[in-house]
């Protein structure tokens, strides 16, 4: 076995544990304010120190990973399901459907894809379901690039046309024969997305198009506290190391993921 | 009715965006007998695996009609695949590839049985008689594509094909990319085959040699047309068109 691929794989697990079980880890209400303790410094009560309203900082970074990592995990999870189907039902069957479908993942892989995403998150109002909702629309084109040119690969292989002459359908040819051969690479590109879907979510939270106060958000945690990073630095610091220690473990869990799916 | 397969004025036509379409099969047409085994040579890019993809439905002809049993393919319903394909099945050319790197050999070959209806426990018990008589020890069955030899993969594949008893088998370089004693033993073993199942074949190939010990008759194809037919032993003898004299010439 792999030793960096468990390694990477608890600390997945620890992270989304957090995320699932934050409010019992808490050690202070995130959401309680009290002003007499406003921007206290990090100190052995306050792991990171207060916020402005005097909130602990930890107990915030804590129940914040919720929305950021289960709403990054959700996300992804979507495109990825909504971008093989689309992909394998195109390389399956080609023809008209294909170009067409194949000319609209192209406008959107054309277009800058955060900018996108703005524009669908400013019409949709802030939340940070709605800012899931505009970057799955704009994202699950390349998985179904992926999923497209591996189906085109597999498709052309003979033990396709032996499961035709077995009588099966195009369906059963889909779940049995093509699927299964092409989830590997699906599976890594979902896996390194995992980490630049978060940095995207927090942007769109950072620039006010996400999670909405009092929500516990890490990138509006720092867009919160920005201006404060000169005189209160932790409260700009400590989620900011929150999102690249995540989306470090998650791109490391990936990268192991790539390298155990194909050795060379 | 003597001939089971029928091929009238078979054309196949390649439609490429940009570019002039290839014309891969012209007006192919010949019949198989039953019990008969067809040879079709010819070079690289002569339509051969077209004419085998169009004979078993694979592809659809642009013109011209494939008639087996005297019935004309159509586009298949699910109900009709599963019935035409218990006629005519099918040997492909690279062992590696006919199996689905994901799921067992015996998943591979049962897989007909159980789009027909056997249960798991009956479908293991044929994919064991089938390996049996290709030759093959019933443990392949559990094994993966990758962790067997190309020989014994090519046997499970003809093993699949006979898996729903069809009558005809169509063999496109079945052994082309075998080493040559291995070769020899797939020939033997479909000499025995056709005996045995009441095979007709049509054997695809490359090499003249062959066809010219495993075949009744022999079609040579050059440029998507049948150039010449006939009996092995008169081609080799005295080939009459001037592909088929090149292609006699070639023989080592």
């Amino acid at each position: 076995m792999n030793k960096k691929l468990i390694v990477y794989t608890i600390l997945a697990f620890a992270l989304i544990l957090v995320a699932i079980f934050a409010e019992h880890l808490c050690p202070f209400d995130p959401y309680a304010q009290d002003l007499a303790l406003s921007y206290n410094a990090p100190s052995v009560e306050h792991l990171m120190g207060t916020d402005a309203y005097g909130r602990d900082m930890f107990s915030r970074i804590i129940i914040g990973a919720r929305a950021s990592i289960l709403s990054t995990l959700a996300l992804v999870a979507i495109i990825t399901i909504f971008g093989t189907i689309v992909g394998v039902i195109c390389g399956y069957f080609g023809g008209k459907l294909d170009s067409i479908v194949m000319r609209i993942s192209d406008f959107f892989l054309a277009f800058p894809g955060l900018v996108f995403a703005l524009a669908v998150a400013a019409l949709l109002g802030g939340g940070i379901i709605n800012a899931v909702i505009a970057l799955a629309v704009i994202s699950w084109p390349k998985y179904s690039r992926v999923a497209r040119s591996q189906t085109l690969s597999v498709k052309a292989l003979s033990f396709i046309q032996a499961a035709k002459l077995a009588g099966d359908t195009p369906v059963q040819i889909i779940l049995r024969h093509i699927l299964p051969n092409i989830l590997g690479p699906i599976l890594v590109t979902s896996m390194l997305d995992i980490g630049t879907m978060m940095m995207e979510l927090a942007g769109l939270s950072f620039l006010g198009l996400g999670a909405q106060p009092p929500i516990a958000e890490w990138g509006s945690m720092m867009s919160n506290g920005r201006s404060m990073l000169q005189t209160y630095p932790w409260v700009v610091l400590s989620p900011g190391f929150a999102i690249f220690i995540s989306v470090v473990i998650f791109n490391l869990l990936g990268d192991t993921v790539r390298d155990c799916l194909d050795p060379k | 009715m003597d001939d089971i397969i029928i091929v009238n004025n078979l054309s196949k036509n390649f439609k490429s965006r940009g570019k002039s379409d290839t014309l891969a099969v012209k007006n192919v047409s010949f019949c198989l007998k039953r019990g008969e085994t067809l040879g079709i040579v010819g070079e690289s890019g002569s339509g051969k695996s077209t004419v085998a993809k169009l004979i078993t439905g694979l592809l659809k002809p642009s013109d011209g009609e494939v008639r087996i049993y005297d019935n004309a393919e159509r586009l298949l319903s699910q109900k009709k695949a599963l019935e035409f394909y218990s006629q005519i099945q099918m040997v492909f050319q690279n062992p590696a590839e006919s199996f689905n790197p994901r799921k067992t050999i015996g998943y591979g070959i049962g897989e007909g049985l159980r789009n027909r209806g056997y249960s798991p426990a009956a479908t293991a018990t044929v994919v064991a008689e089938l390996l049996e008589k290709v030759g093959l020890e019933p443990s392949i069955a559990r094994k993966y594509p990758h962790q067997v030899s190309v020989g014994q993969c090519q046997r499970a594949a003809i093993a699949r094909a006979l898996a729903v008893k069809p009558k005809i088998l169509v063999c496109d370089e079945a052994t082309s990319a075998l080493d040559v004693t291995v070769q020899k033993q797939i020939i033997e073993l479909l000499d025995e085959l056709r005996k045995s199942e009441d095979l007709s074949i049509i054997f695809i190939c490359h090499n003249l040699a062959l066809v010219q010990s495993f075949c009744d008759r022999v079609l040579v194809l050059y440029d998507g047309e049948v150039v010449e037919e006939g009996e092995p032993d008169r081609i080799i003898n005295n080939p009459k068109a001037e592909y088929t004299k090149v292609l006699v010439d070639s023989i080592l």
